[in-house]
């Protein structure tokens, strides 16, 4: 936990000052635009404070039946829906669904998507569900890239011990 | 069944209760604003206005003798609105509400009437609940909070009415004010997304609409509703009366 809030001050206070995703180095997730109207706490205060938002006014909306909160969790798909190339909607089973882009990266799991629906409604998740479209990583960062690593040393020779540091970087 | 037989103590209780529950109100409100205001919320009273009201208690007048044994239509509401189906499980198949058929052996009348969660004044389901998932609203809605439950299933056993279902496949599709998913039970919410923001329960709409009109919803504490003035004035029976539990939903013409 506190290593993930570290990662999350050092990669969100410098997408703070607008680099974020956008210089190439693959440090930054690329988080999918939103439409509507941006939130009053901004960007980062939403980024740190979503989870416990989204609990607490869960409980309000549970136990008070109090609807105008700050965070409905089906409210969120009003503007963060996002389409594939192929032109779908992005459910939480597709990585790259808005709260997927970013929980990949920081290698956090929800469950709430067991129950809610993660695009909005009256779009058929049914049929979308199907097929899973891995994260759009950087080059030589994806599921491949051990493999990869792996061809790389080989092309290696074994005998130079200096070249293997080298690749191994 | 024996009519009649809980209304003269329930109306009693029922003072002394809600006085109880209005200053129980008073203290969460006043526990509830620090909270509020450390999360920024920026609602107004005004704006609060849908949320549950302990001076309310929900409820349901089934008139039997108007409900046609042919009729499913509060079902098939219920269903739509909530996204739950057969699913050609009858024996684990979710059911918020059924259709029941009584025979009296003695006499041979039939009758056909809808029977979904009662919304117990005492619900058995929340007392042997292990982590609280099973509740009560403050305005008599008796709930599953699916984010706590464990799917234990106790409440299922303990409910006299087989009012519950526990979920046992994998959904998708669910309507986004009605999350449902594998692993929790669940049961009629007497549409509580509806009632919350004024809005009548599906069932009742739609037994409205087939101009049976054998369901009546309304605020059990308000004496001038006419759910009220139809308890008061007419025999009515509460299903199992003999567990004295003051179920929410009573029964005219059984
Ligand atoms: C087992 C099913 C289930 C799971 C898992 C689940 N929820 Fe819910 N959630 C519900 C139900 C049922 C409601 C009540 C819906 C209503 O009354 O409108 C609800 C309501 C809510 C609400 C208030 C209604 C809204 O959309 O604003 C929020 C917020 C919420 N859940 C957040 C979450 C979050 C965050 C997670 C994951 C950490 C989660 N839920 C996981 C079933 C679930
Ligand atoms: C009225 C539209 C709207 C709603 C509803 C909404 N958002 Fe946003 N959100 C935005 C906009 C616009 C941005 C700015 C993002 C951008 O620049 O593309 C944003 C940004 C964010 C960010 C920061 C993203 C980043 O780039 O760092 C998070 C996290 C976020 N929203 C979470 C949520 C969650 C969780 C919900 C549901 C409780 C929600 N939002 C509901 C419009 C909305
Ligand atoms: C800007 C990146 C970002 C976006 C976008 C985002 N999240 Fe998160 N989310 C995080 C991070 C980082 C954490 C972990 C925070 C921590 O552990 O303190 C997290 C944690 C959570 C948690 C708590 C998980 C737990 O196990 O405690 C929930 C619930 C959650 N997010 C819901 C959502 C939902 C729903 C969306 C989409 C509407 C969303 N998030 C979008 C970054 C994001």
């Amino acid at each position: 936990m506190a290593r993930i809030l570290l990662i999350l001050t050092l990669v969100f206070g410098m997408a703070g000052a607008g680099t974020a995703g956008e210089d190439g180095s693959g440090l930054w997730p690329d988080i999918p635009k939103a439409t509507g109207e941006p939130h009053p706490e901004g960007n980062e205060w939403w980024r740190k404070n979503h989870p416990k938002l989204l609990l607490h006014d869960r409980d309000l909306t549970m136990r008070q039946g109090e609807r105008q909160v700050q965070a409905s969790l089906k409210s969120c798909f009003e503007c963060h829906a996002v389409k594939d190339e192929a032109g779908n909607y992005a459910t939480y089973e597709n990585g790259q669904n808005f709260c997927r882009v970013c929980h990949d990266f920081v290698a956090v799991k929800v469950d709430c998507f067991m129950c809610h629906r993660s695009t909005p409604d009256g779009v058929d998740e049914s049929a979308l569900e199907a097929f899973t479209t891995p994260p759009a990583m950087p080059k030589g960062r994806g599921p491949d890239s051990i493999i990869a690593y792996l061809e790389r040393l080989e092309r290696v020779p074994l005998a130079s011990a200096d070249a293997g540091t080298e690749a191994g970087q | 069944m024996s009519c009649d037989r809980s209304d003269k103590p329930e109306r009693g209780a029922e003072l002394s209760r809600r006085d109880l529950l209005r200053s129980g109100a008073a203290v969460a409100t006043l526990t509830l604003a620090p909270g509020v205001t450390l999360m920024a919320f920026g609602g107004s009273p005004a704006d609060a206005a849908g949320r549950a009201d302990a001076g309310k208690r929900w409820g349901l007048l089934i008139d039997v003798s108007r409900c046609d044994p042919d009729c499913d239509a509060c079902v098939t509401a219920c269903q739509v609105e909530n996204g739950w189906k057969d699913e050609g499980n009858p024996e684990t198949d979710a059911q918020w509400i059924r259709k029941v058929t009584l025979k009296n052996r003695d006499t041979g009348r039939k009758v056909s009437m809808p029977v979904m969660c009662q919304h117990c004044e005492k619900p058995p389901c929340v007392d042997v609940c292990p982590t609280g998932a099973s509740f009560k609203r403050v305005d008599g809605i008796v709930l599953v909070d699916k984010h706590i439950c464990i799917g234990c299933r106790y409440c299922m056993m303990a409910c006299p009415f087989k009012a519950r279902s526990f979920i046992h496949e994998k959904h998708v599709n669910q309507k986004s004010w009605a999350p449902r998913g594998k692993g929790t039970v669940e049961s009629c919410t007497l549409c509580v997304h509806r009632v919350d923001t004024g809005r009548i329960p599906a069932c009742v709409e739609a037994c409205e609409a087939t101009g049976n009109r054998a369901i009546i919803f309304g605020d059990l504490k308000d004496p001038n509703s006419e759910i009220s003035k139809r308890v008061a004035e007419y025999s009515s029976i509460a299903l199992r009366a003999d567990l004295d539990l003051n179920p929410g939903v009573r029964y005219s013409n059984l």
